[in-house]
């Protein structure tokens, strides 16, 4: 533990001041997403727990606010921090599940692809660079509109676009080292194909996986957000952050701006937050520029 | 190569100090480097990769970047001190009256310009030649460099031409506005072997003929002990040997200086074993205390690890920075 | 040459044709179409017979051989919701849309490019770590957000811009153009503004990173040893180097910037082909839907195509194989 207190990377970190920024707004979120239903009194979800007459209650510092519900309250009387943080745990659990999945899924095609080559590796890599060519929020929105909203849906459209990116690295990571003399000659001596897995293609690429996985986060959470505004991503009995600015959107024209604005500078923050800390990480973990 | 016995000074380097300031530490490349090169003289500047030998080149010209400085010295030219020179001044200086090569020719040129528009270049910042005039001196330098089909040439694409085409286009460009000192920074290491002479004789003619004087960086003494009429040898940053090149690679002082020439692999003797310098380049941003070689020096005694010794005068032209140097016949 | 065009004219089919079969399959596993035609009262019978009109009750392969044969005729059949063609009802919004990503197009490539070459030259400059901050900003904002955000400053609260519809249009050969006229220039801004900032802030960080990446290269420093200043060997030399690895991305930006399209019409009810799309998701148009996708994937597979030539003229070293 106190090696990684001394060592280069935090030493760095603690230059930097966007990678503090970053992990704090990050930690931040973790948190609340983890302690939020306990902080707050009201449980946004639950329709007893709600009072018509708290609707539309503007943030407190305007006037008719009231500091209860210190960023105001919606259309139903729900408090806008208590939505916001009960939203922030959907999209996060969204996108760290995809995120997860994705990481999985990608790798083993990969490693698949960079093992048995041939026309396993020329299948799976023209897949891959059809879908490149195609923008993911796309692929993803048509998929969403194919099998129709929910959390799973969702996940399973996230997956199916962020596979791509792990399988080509780890692909490029397994050749390169299976070209490797020693890793020939570990073979010949009759070394299995998962042990040089284990040993050499791992270890190699951990750096740029963690780096991409961080980032894709963050990039997955914009993704659902986009399909929950368009209404075919989560359902409205659980609402991402996205979900939030898309009902919000309805009384902007009337000037009932911190419903939606609020959840939006929640994921802008969120998401800025895992970018930060992401740019940190990519520039520390990568070898070429030492 | 023309030597009066009357020799006009081009260049003195006085004591020069470059240190690149990193996360890991101060690294002292060029730690009091000094030496003169005259009019129409071969220096050849000797040591190890990582010596510091292309700083001391860099410097010279003012090239140094961030996190690089020169913190002192002085950089003489025709006695006016370069290291105080502003940009504007050494940018006049840069391509005219210094010139440099550097090492790759692969990476040197641009690959999205023509041979010719980065040859006109040169041109056209320091001579006032109209277009054809320029063009003309263009061809004219390329053949004399030995590309042949010199004005079609002109028209090509770095990556059209090989590796050792490419670096005459280089050299080219390093004469054309006709200077008076080319720096060479390992003009040849990164060609093919059988190229490499030929690159050499075509820069020793072409300085002969122009009456230029040259500093050649490199690690290699064979191609050192060809070309140079005196040897500068560079270790750690400093100085530690120099002298005339005959009586150098003879007779040196310097075990260092012994020990690069012992490990020049020599075919007419197979039996032998590879001759080494043992050990490794100390960290150089960690340097030690007395002098830098002392760890690696056959003849180190408690005096080297306590005192830095200087630069002082040994036998004829050698001068060497040693405690214990050697007498000629010794063999370290 | 020849033999390199027809390589890649046989890709983009191949390309096309895995594209029809997904999006064939996967308009077939979702929902019933027959509903969408037949009254909600319709007896048995009559739903049995719509089903063959519609060639609903053949075999799967039977049906993509009926799409893929009109498709390529062009046919797509009607739209459910209008009794149009469909295909009529995309390329009639088709210069809407491809107006607004122009115009995005056009100001991310203004404001990234200086301010990317800015940042990438002088890289730790106070401005610089500001406008490198903004533009990672700029990818961490909801894109849709940021057009309501929008919305409500310049047009509920303001008032100077207008919150929806396009502008005035003017033709031209056959088309209608809304950037002929002032007002769809009015019309214009806050879409194009909101749909570029994403892509504006990614080519400002591929640009400042390919200006930082070509500093490190040695002819740069071999242009200065011949005395070229410090600014001309930054936009002289490194520039356009710098810019190759922006070329790559910018096709796929212009993808980008289409498919997200999608939801800045959506916001601004810009009646571009992208609003068309989420209407048709929305009511479950089925002929819409395939053809925008089809659409779609035409334009970017030509896109593609299009960059990859361009590679060949910026980069001598580039070959057409």
């Amino acid at each position: 533990m106190t090696a990684f207190f001394q060592s280069e990377f935090f030493y760095n970190y603690r230059r930097s001041s966007s990678a503090m920024i970053g992990s704090a707004l990050m930690a931040f979120f973790a948190l609340a997403v983890l302690l939020g239903p306990f902080l707050v009194a009201q449980d946004p979800y639950d329709i007893a727990a709600l009072n018509l007459m708290d609707s539309y209650k503007p943030p407190f510092w305007l006037e008719g606010g009231d500091p209860q519900f210190w960023l105001g309250t919606d259309g139903q009387g729900r408090d806008v921090w208590a939505s916001i943080l009960y939203g922030a745990r959907i999209s996060l659990f969204i996108g760290l599940v995809a995120m997860a999945a994705s990481c999985f899924i990608g790798t083993l095609l990969g490693l698949i692809a960079g093992f048995y080559g041939g026309i396993v590796d020329s299948v799976i890599m023209r897949i891959a660079d059809i879908q490149l060519s195609f923008p993911s929020i796309l692929i993803a929105l048509f998929l969403m509109s194919a099998v129709g909203t929910g959390i799973d849906k969702v996940l399973i459209a996230l997956t199916a676009v962020g596979w791509v990116v792990y399988a080509r690295t780890v692909r490029g990571s397994t050749l390169s080292e299976i070209e490797k003399e020693y890793v020939q000659a570990a073979k010949v001596a009759g070394l299995p194909n998962h042990k040089i897995i284990r040993k050499h293609v791992l270890p190699n690429v951990l750096t740029p996986l963690i780096v991409i996985a961080t980032i894709q986060v963050g990039t997955f959470v914009l993704i659902e957000a986009s399909l929950s505004f368009l209404g075919v991503g989560v359902p409205i009995t659980q609402p991402s952050l996205g979900l939030l600015i898309k009902n919000g959107f309805d009384v902007l024209f009337s000037g009932l701006w911190w419903t939606s604005v609020f959840p939006g500078v929640a994921i802008m923050m969120l998401v800025f937050g895992i970018n930060l800390f992401g740019d940190f990480l990519r520039d520390e973990l990568n070898p070429r520029l030492k | 190569m023309m030597r009066d016995t009357v020799q006009q000074k081009l260049l003195e380097v006085r004591d020069l100090r470059t240190h690149f300031h990193t996360f890991a530490g101060t690294v002292k490349a060029v730690n009091g480097v000094s030496f003169d090169i005259s009019a129409g003289e071969v220096m050849g500047l000797v040591g190890e990769s990582g010596g510091g030998k292309s700083v001391v080149g860099f410097s010279i010209l003012g090239l140094i970047d961030s996190p690089g400085k020169i913190e002192g010295g002085e950089n003489l030219l025709d006695g006016e001190d370069l290291v105080k020179a502003g940009e504007t001044r050494l940018r006049e200086i840069r391509g005219r009256d210094i010139s440099m090569v550097f090492q790759d020719p692969m990476t040197s040129l641009n690959p999205l310009h023509t041979v010719g528009r980065q040859m006109d270049e040169v041109l056209r910042l320091h001579s006032d030649l109209d277009a054809e005039a320029r063009h003309a001196a263009c061809v004219d330098m390329l053949e004399s460099v030995g590309i042949s089909r010199a004005a079609e040439r002109l028209k090509a694409y770095p990556h059209q031409f090989s590796g050792g085409m490419r670096q005459r286009v280089v050299i080219a460009i390093a004469l054309l506005a006709r200077p008076r000192l080319i720096i060479a920074d390992e003009p040849t290491t990164a060609l093919d072997v059988t190229i490499q002479s030929q690159i050499l004789k075509l820069m020793r003619r072409q300085i002969a003929e122009k009456g230029a004087s040259m500093i050649l960086v490199t690690h290699d003494l064979a191609v050192v002990s060809e070309m140079a009429d005196h040897i500068t040898v560079l270790y750690c940053g400093n100085v530690v040997e120099r002298g005339r090149t005959r009586e150098l690679i003879e007779a040196p002082a310097h075990p260092y200086t012994r020990g690069l020439i012992d490990s020049i692999p020599d075919l007419g003797n197979r039996h032998e074993r590879l001759k080494q310098i043992p050990g490794t380049v100390p960290d150089i941003r960690n340097l030690p205390q007395g002098c830098n070689f002392r760890d690696r020096c056959p003849r180190a005694q408690a005096l080297c690890a306590e005192i830095e010794p200087d630069l002082m005068p040994q036998r004829g032209s050698l001068s060497a920075a040693c405690h214990f140097p050697l007498s000629p016949g010794d063999t370290a | 040459m020849f033999g390199y065009l027809l390589k890649r004219l046989i890709q983009m089919t191949l390309v096309l044709w895995i594209v029809s079969v997904i999006v064939f399959l996967m308009m077939s596993f979702t929902g019933d179409p027959v509903f969408m035609v037949v009254p909600i009262d319709a007896t048995d019978a009559e739903i049995a017979q719509a089903r063959r009109i519609l060639g609903l009750d053949q075999s799967l392969l039977v049906q993509y051989g009926r799409f893929i044969t009109s498709l390529v005729q062009g046919d797509f059949g009607n739209s459910y919701v209008f009794r149009q063609p469909a295909m009529t009802l995309i390329l009639e919004r088709l210069p809407a849309t491809v107006e607004m990503v122009l115009v995005a197009m056009a100001l991310a490539l203004a404001v990234a490019i200086p301010l990317g070459v800015y940042a990438g030259a002088n890289p730790n400059s106070r401005i610089s770590r500001t406008i490198m901050a903004g533009s990672l900003l700029g990818i961490s904002l909801p894109g849709f957000w940021v057009g309501m955000v929008l919305i409500f400053l310049f047009a509920v609260h303001w008032g100077i811009f207008p919150s929806s519809g396009r502008g005035d249009t003017a033709e031209l050969f056959g088309l209608r153009i809304s950037l002929l006229t002032a007002d769809g220039w009015h019309h214009i801004i806050l879409p194009a503004v909101t749909l570029s900032l994403a892509t504006m802030a990614i080519l400002l960080r591929m640009t400042r990173a390919g200006m930082m990446e070509v500093g490190r290269q040695d002819f740069m420093k071999f242009a200065r040893a011949k005395g070229a200043t410090r600014r001309d060997v930054l936009y002289k030399h490194g520039l356009k180097n710098a810019l190759i690895p922006v070329i790559t991305i910018f096709g796929l930006q212009l993808g980008d910037l289409i498919a997200f399209a999608t939801i800045t019409e959506t916001i601004f009810s810009w009646p571009g082909m992208g609003k068309l799309l989420i209407d048709s998701i929305y009511r479950a148009d089925r002929p819409v839907i395939v053809v925008y996708l089809m659409l779609v994937a035409l334009i970017f597979v030509v896109i593609n195509f299009l960059v990859d030539i361009v590679y060949t003229l910026i980069d001598p070293r580039i070959t057409l194989k």
